[in-house]
């Protein structure tokens, strides 16, 4: 019993590191984009009061990438907000790995499921 | 407006959102949406999308800091995020068939309700309670440090703790926002679990469960860079300042201050919902 819970208090830390470096990583590009986006729109007028819905390149995880690359501020904004969305679905996926290696099988199946939802709401949902 | 105040109006109105709701643990989420809507007249979409970001930015934050005190029990938060991650996509499905001013209606009951249980004291339960069958199948059961050592608990009612927490997540998906104040019912008072371990453990969940939302609405367009860039930066530092700030401050009259704000917010949002101005 005092080995498992040294291993759950030893894999409480590496989810708390990986949260903290996904939040740094995800608000530091955020900040970038932000920088390039008023640099280019700074001085146009916001109205958000009627909703369009972005368009199809800021809308997918393909899309977010390939604007990026272009240094479009928006989609470097995105793509801060989506390794932000992508900070806890790790944390589930190492979670899934934690478990195994504890050989604890329930557990590992009730991961799967979640990591199964979050993929799907992620990239499957179109 | 041009586009930089705007962007430096709202970061500024999510640092006080974030700093708040750090403050008085009640999390800056359920501010923001009626912010967004009511001051800066923001799309009540746009708005969610934006506040589910920024939901998931201070639940990892804060999560970090939690799971090195080993308050947080791993197992228990998994498992009821089989509930609260589909709960959320049902949330967020919904979200996309109704209206915005319905959507505002059921936001403005939900903020009522969190300030009603903020008010409200809450009692640890006292003696230790059996466990039963099915939270000892699920290992749901553990240890949390106090004062005189490693103290063990029991977990009760799971069917009933279950089932509120899927509640909890169709409101997150539904609203954009943490419902850590549904999840922290559903440990606390149907479960039984110890508050420092529902706390944390609620705290944890509540970003995998605002991910599994956050998804669905970026790839249906509702989450805007625009808006969601002022609104996470914001949230996030003023989250942070809070919980630095938190061991020195008088909580409970800002407590009661925010409270007041939420019923405020709450009574507006049913208001414009209602007479569907929103």
């Amino acid at each position: 019993m005092s080995t498992r819970s040294w291993n759950d208090l030893r894999i409480e830390v590496i989810i708390g590191a990986l949260l903290r470096t996904g939040v740094i990583l995800a608000a530091v590009v955020v900040l970038i984009g932000a920088v390039v986006y008023l640099a280019h729109h700074g001085h146009e007028v916001a109205n958000y009061s009627t909703f369009h819905g972005e368009p199809e390149a800021l809308r997918s995880v393909t899309g977010i990438v390939q604007g990026a690359l272009h240094m479009s501020g928006r989609a470097i904004i995105q793509l801060g907000l989506l390794l932000l969305i992508a900070t806890p679905v790790a944390r589930v996926a190492f979670s899934a790995v934690a478990f195994a290696i504890e050989r604890d099988y329930l557990y590992v199946w009730i991961t799967l499921f979640v990591l199964a939802v979050l993929l799907y709401s992620l990239l499957g949902s179109h | 407006m041009n586009t930089i105040e705007f962007s430096a109006l709202i970061a500024l109105g999510s640092l006080l959102a974030g700093f708040l709701g750090a403050l008085t643990g009640l999390g800056g989420g359920v501010v923001v949406v009626p912010m967004l809507a009511l001051l800066f007249h923001v799309d009540i979409r746009y708005a969610i999308g934006a506040s589910l970001v920024s939901v998931i930015a201070t639940s990892s934050g804060a999560a970090a800091a939690y799971v090195r005190e080993g308050y947080s029990n791993i197992r228990i938060g998994m498992f009821l995020e089989t509930a609260t991650t589909v709960g959320a996509i049902a949330g967020a499905a919904i979200a996309l068939h109704v209206s915005g001013n319905a959507i505002a209606i059921v936001f403005g009951l939900v903020l009522l309700y969190s300030a009603f249980l903020s008010s409200r004291n809450r009692v640890e339960h006292g003696e230790h309670m059996p466990a039963t069958k099915l939270a000892t199948t699920l290992r749901l059961n553990g240890t949390y440090p106090t004062d005189g050592g490693m103290q063990s608990y029991n977990v009760r009612g799971v069917p009933s703790g279950y089932g509120l927490m899927f509640g909890a997540g169709v409101l997150s998906g539904l609203l954009g926002i943490g419902s850590g104040a549904v999840k922290v019912l559903a440990m606390d008072q149907a479960m039984k679990i110890p508050f420092k371990v529902s706390t944390t453990t609620s705290n944890f969940m509540i970003g995998v469960t605002a991910a599994a939302s956050a998804g669905l609405y970026l790839n249906r367009g509702y989450i805007s860079p625009g808006i969601a860039m002022p609104v996470m930066l914001g949230v996030l530092a003023g989250s942070l300042i809070g919980a630095r700030v938190l061991v020195k401050a008088r909580v409970k009259v800002l407590r009661y201050v925010f409270a007041a704000v939420i019923v405020v917010l709450g009574f507006e949002m049913i208001f414009n919902g209602a007479t569907g101005r929103l």
